[in-house]
């Protein structure tokens, strides 16, 4: 886990958390990313738009929300 | 139904259906083009409550706390329920009151606009072209580091002030209490004019609860639907909103309420300049705190009290521009409809200008 990305969209209005994920996505070809959201709306909108990128999209929960993880 | 609804086909079919339904709301006995505008709803409900004076539009739309009920039921049984506030709420407020301003002035809300397109009123393109350059506006704050800031996670008791006050609202409008001075009020009825117009009271409550229900399960947003495919060219959400204008057409060419033109269309006026800067306003408000305001009434029956602070300013922002003689009519933008609007769009710049949290 040491070598994952974490950031912390939590709490975001949209599109924000799209945007943060744009953000680290746009740094990092390759690898395994952490989004942190509140709302499953975030969650979806987040999956949906690394997916498009051609990341694996994967969705727990966690307290207080959802941990989107993305890899490629 | 649950799987096709949030799926990436979702905001396509629940557009279809709320665009028939609008429709139908229309043929039901709701004003021309109006559907389920949520500003003239709002305000409607704004003149019922006493808040503003004109007689013409005053009536308690169940339609509006139907909305809010039925995106609260959805979110309790899909467990998507989640209590939250804390985003400059008092900052979403006043972007709720210049929403509704813009709206007024343009006389709807997005989605009247595109009920407006439906049905052949023309002067909507302008209304609809100035909502587009109000959200690119909006994207441009959000591209330089526009934020409201994070909100929180709130007691689980928090999120239902807004479906308890809807319960509230279709308990007057059952009960129409009538203890005011002169055996009036406290809630009004328009005998005349918009706010006479309506479909049966159960049938605007079921088709409320049905919109609320299919609009929390796909996100259906129509200021969303521009931002998401300006911003991200991602088409998600305009596949929505293209299947919300053409189920409307399709159902009022369907009943013989297409009637294409600029004169003489329901609820509207032919000022061209006005219909187009009403709605960059509104566009920009919207954008700013984060969607139109249908789902913005959807969020707060998620329990998001950001979003129910904006709602709350809608209706604040409704009772002002009448009292002020700031909204529209069919004979054109009301006295003080243009100084209001350019007051306005000044205050949403401020917003944009000065509302930036540091992230990293």
């Amino acid at each position: 886990m040491s070598d994952t990305l974490t950031v912390n969209a939590s709490g975001l209005s949209c599109p924000q958390p799209v945007m943060e994920t744009k953000k680290i996505l746009d740094k990092t070809p390759s690898g395994r990313v952490a989004v942190l959201v509140d709302t499953a709306t975030s969650r979806n909108n987040v999956a949906r738009f690394a997916e498009n990128k051609g990341w694996k999209a994967v969705a727990e929960e966690r307290e207080g929300g959802y941990r989107v993880i993305l890899e490629k | 139904m649950d799987k096709i609804l949030t799926s990436r086909q979702g905001p396509l079919v629940a557009g279809g259906f709320l665009g028939a339904i609008a429709a139908l709301l229309v043929f039901w006995g709701n004003p021309g083009n109006m559907g389920f505008c949520v500003a003239c709803f709002t305000r409607d409900i704004a003149g019922a409550l006493g808040l503003h004076r004109a007689g013409i539009v005053q009536y308690l739309r169940p339609e509006i706390p139907g909305f809010i009920l039925g995106s609260f039921v959805s979110a309790l049984a899909f467990r998507e329920y989640a209590p939250r506030s804390g985003s400059s709420p008092i900052v979403r407020f006043f972007l709720g009151i210049c929403a509704m301003f813009g709206a007024l002035v343009f006389l709807g809300c997005p989605w009247r606009a595109y009920l407006r397109l439906a049905g052949g009123d023309w002067n909507a393109l302008y209304g609809i072209g100035g909502l587009a350059v109000g959200a690119l506006i909006g994207i441009a704050f959000l591209w330089n580091g526009f934020s409201l800031g994070a909100a929180e996670r709130n007691p689980k008791a928090a999120g239902l002030v807004m479906p308890f006050l809807a319960l509230v609202l279709l308990a007057f409008v059952f009960l129409r209490p009538l203890f005011g001075p002169e055996g009036t009020g406290p809630v009004f009825f328009s005998k005349e004019g918009p706010g006479s117009q309506h479909a049966p009271l159960l049938i605007s409550l079921g088709a409320g609860l049905i919109v609320g229900w299919l609009a929390q399960r796909s996100r259906f947003c129509t200021v969303g639907a521009l931002r998401d495919l300006f911003m991200m060219g991602d088409g998600y959400l305009f596949r929505g909103l293209v299947s919300f204008v053409v189920a409307a057409f399709a159902v009022n060419y369907a009943l013989g309420q297409f009637h294409p033109g600029f004169e003489k269309q329901p609820v509207a006026h032919t000022q061209e300049l006005w219909n187009f800067l009403g709605m960059v306003l509104s566009g920009l408000a919207f954008t700013l705190a984060g969607g139109c305001p249908g789902r913005q009434l959807i969020m707060a029956g998620e329990g998001d009290g950001d979003a129910a602070s904006f709602t709350v300013g809608m209706l604040t922002g409704a009772a002002l521009a009448h009292n002020f003689s700031a909204a529209s009519s069919g004979a054109g933008v009301g006295a003080y409809g243009i100084p209001v609007t350019i007051i306005g769009i000044v205050v949403c710049l401020l917003v944009g200008f000065g509302c930036r949290t540091a992230r990293a």
